[in-house]
């Protein structure tokens, strides 16, 4: 049992990643690929029925239960969306069926990837599988070929890597830090060795590795000013793509984060990590709020809304203490769940309209009502309207930070504020008035998307005991 | 002899930093793609080094691999595709020698007082070690920042990861995992620059940069 959801988990993408690059026929290859992170889905649901004792290599605890379900879901409804999505991109020879054969490869390599750092008890593995993310999604970015796919490529590419590099000499740096106390060899790299010992670290080490470890994985969360390479390559790549990195990439890069950020609690002599990552989350905030003003490519404002949300997210970490860590893991899994969905709706409304320019798309309440309708409650989601699910977690993280502190709450507030107008005024021009561009009915599957939408509304009237419960223990951990 | 071990340690990495500095001033293609040679081939020196004085053998394999495919397979594959695109010219920097070596030296000097400043109980191999280790990097990072060629910021690049190297093999004991992958990161990084020069040259006549710099942005 032990070894099947462990192995299924990991094993299950790796294989059909190794299938999927044999196999010719691009319907066939899309179902495979949805079988896989279906199958992929079950192993991680079955994480929370098994005990797993900690190896020099692997791990499973609360914490990262909650990341791999929630990365397991959204990558299975996204290789659902992504069927139908690559079928149309198709018929328009958009991708050629070579190129697709490579994309599903490349998404199941991507999803072991994510799995993979997860699950990792090993600070030098967990790098590693960051990497092979990184590398995987800028295949994807560039996969269109045209010259803004290149370059958004290239320059996530020379961004990510400078990122990651950073992030290897903080990981070399915490080693330093572990040899004196733990010993030479491997075990100075398992995290769960680390957390034990972290009291009797050299501070001030841990410290610098901690600077370079939050500006390398900052990087890869999007944290400003260091976010430059994500709008590029969520506009240009495969909308799917855009899902995956904003719901799953963002996140899976800040969980690297948040455990450095356990081993620095643990230390009383270091610095307290928390007012760093509250600095740039609410720096992020901030400016992406008034960024999404300015935005003519759809696809580009909700990458900046990403952006804002993951800034939201660091914050509500980095203020720590049960309640803002409970209201931050909820965030980060109501931003996951509605902004793939949106991306979901985004890509099929590009499709239709054949454009991503806002100017260039109207009125889709008119000539696209399920669609319209869907991006319209997407919007209305990601901007922290009541009574869907990020209301609900963008009030805790600002209701929490009141108590503490009143003044970063009302900058955090009016950051939100900013974001909800900037939204609306270009949902306004896309969902309402007059109908703009083509108009065919969208050759689309809403499932994925209306069952994202269902979860965030479920939760924002109703969470469930068990998720609530889980959750907590999940924000005690956190410190 | 522990005396001399740490001043051969100490003379490798210190030149590892002395090349990154004249990689700086390069402005053709050929030349630097040599200098890049000469600082993996320093570099693998240094990493062997490592290997004989802290009497761990498989950083032999790392130290091989960085001199067969840094300093040989890469700079030549890398000659073949400069030749090919006919971009042997001069190199553009964004900005002038002077100021670049000036800011570089600045870096060094930054790497110095943090290193060395945090890390005063550390053996004093490591702690030279990984002093230079940060200069290397940022003069990466600086040399990838000015340029604006494609193929010498994917230099900058790997001397970056030529610091991180270093830094990897000084820290005693550090498990072999790291090694190899950053060994083997840095392979599919090429596969993937060789992927991306192929595809840059399809849609191009250009690898500058600042050619793709036109597209950027929104279209409007």
């Amino acid at each position: 049992m032990n070894f099947l959801a462990l192995a299924g988990v990991l094993l299950i993408p790796v294989l059909s990643a190794a299938v999927l690059a044999t196999l010719r026929d691009y319907r066939l290859t899309a179902r495979l690929n949805m079988l896989a992170a279906l199958l992929t889905f079950m192993m991680a649901l079955l994480l929370f029925f098994v005990e797993v004792t900690p190896g020099p290599y692997l791990l499973v605890d609360d914490l990262n239960k909650v990341f791999i379900v929630l990365t397991t879901f959204v990558g299975f409804t996204t290789s659902v969306f992504s069927a139908s999505y690559i079928g149309h991109e198709i018929d328009i020879a958009r991708l050629t069926p070579t190129s697709v054969r490579f994309y599903h490869a490349m998404y199941q390599m991507l999803m072991f990837a994510m799995n993979l750092t997860l699950i990792a008890n090993n600070i030098g593995l967990m790098w590693v599988a960051i990497e092979i993310a990184t590398l995987t999604t800028v295949l994807m970015v560039g996969i269109y070929r045209t010259h803004e796919a290149l370059e958004a490529a290239w320059k996530y590419f020379i961004l990510g890597s400078v990122g990651i590099a950073l992030a290897l000499f903080g990981t070399i740096l915490v080693y330093m830090a572990a040899r004196p106390v733990i010993g030479e060899g491997l075990d100075a790299m398992v995290w769960t060795e680390l957390v034990q010992h972290a009291a009797k670290f050299d501070p001030a080490l841990l410290n610098v590795a901690f600077v370079f470890l939050l500006l390398g994985y900052g990087t890869k969360v999007g944290l400003a000013p260091l976010h430059a390479w994500l709008p590029d390559a969520h506009a240009e790549g495969p909308t799917p793509i855009s899902a995956v990195l904003s719901g799953l990439l963002l996140n899976v890069a800040l969980y690297a984060l948040l455990r450095f950020k356990m081993l620095l609690a643990l230390n009383p002599a270091a610095i307290a990590p928390g007012p760093l990552m509250v600095t740039m989350g609410l720096i992020s905030c901030i400016f992406a709020a008034f960024m999404l003003y300015r935005r003519r490519d759809i696809k580009r404002m909700f990458a900046y809304s990403s952006i804002e949300h993951m800034g939201i997210i660091v914050f509500a970490f980095g203020m720590g203490g049960a309640l803002a860590n409970f209201a931050g893991l909820l965030h980060m899994t109501m931003h996951s769940l509605t902004k793939s969905a949106i991306f979901f709706a985004v890509g099929h409304i590009a499709q239709v309209k054949g454009t991503q320019r806002i100017a260039d798309v109207g009125g889709l309440t008119v000539t696209n009502p399920v669609l319209g309708w869907g991006l319209v409650l997407g919007v209305v989601a990601i901007a922290g309207l009541p009574p869907l699910g990020i209301f609900m977690s963008e009030f805790l993280v600002v209701s929490s930070t009141f108590a503490r502190a009143p003044w970063l709450a009302i900058a955090l507030a009016f950051g939100i504020l900013i974001a909800l107008g900037g939204l609306f005024l270009r949902l306004n021009t896309i969902a309402f008035g007059e109908p703009r561009g083509p108009t065919a009915p969208a050759e689309a599957s809403f499932v994925p998307m209306f069952a994202h939408f269902a979860i965030v509304l479920m939760v924002g009237i109703y969470m469930p005991p068990v998720l609530v419960v889980g959750f907590q223990n999940v924000a005690k951990l956190l410190g | 002899m522990r005396g001399l071990s740490f001043d051969i340690a100490h003379m490798l990495a210190g030149s590892l930093v002395l090349v990154s500095f004249m990689q700086l001033y390069q402005d053709r293609l050929y030349a630097l793609l040599n200098i890049f040679a000469l600082h993996a081939a320093i570099l693998a020196a240094s990493v062997a080094w490592q290997a004989l004085v802290q009497d761990a053998p498989h950083l032999y394999l790392t130290a091989v691999l960085a001199l067969v495919f840094k300093a040989i397979i890469i700079p030549t594959a890398l000659h073949r595709i400069i030749v090919r695109l006919g971009i042997h010219r001069e190199i553009e920097t964004v900005v002038g020698v002077g100021p670049t070596m000036l800011l570089g030296m600045g870096l060094v000097a930054l790497s110095m007082v943090i290193m060395l400043r945090v890390t005063p109980q550390a053996d004093p191999l490591a702690r030279e070690d990984l002093a230079f280790a940060l200069s290397v990097v940022l003069l990466g990072l600086l040399m990838m920042v000015t340029r604006r060629n494609a193929v010498s910021q994917v230099i900058g690049f790997m001397s970056l990861e030529n610091g991180l190297v270093l830094a990897a093999t000084g820290a005693k004991g550090m498990p072999l995992v790291v090694e190899i992958s950053v060994a083997f990161s840095v392979l599919i990084a090429f596969i993937v620059i060789g992927i991306f020069l192929f595809r840059i040259r399809e849609r191009f006549d250009t690898v500058d940069v600042q050619a793709l710099d036109r597209f950027r942005g929104e279209r409007r």
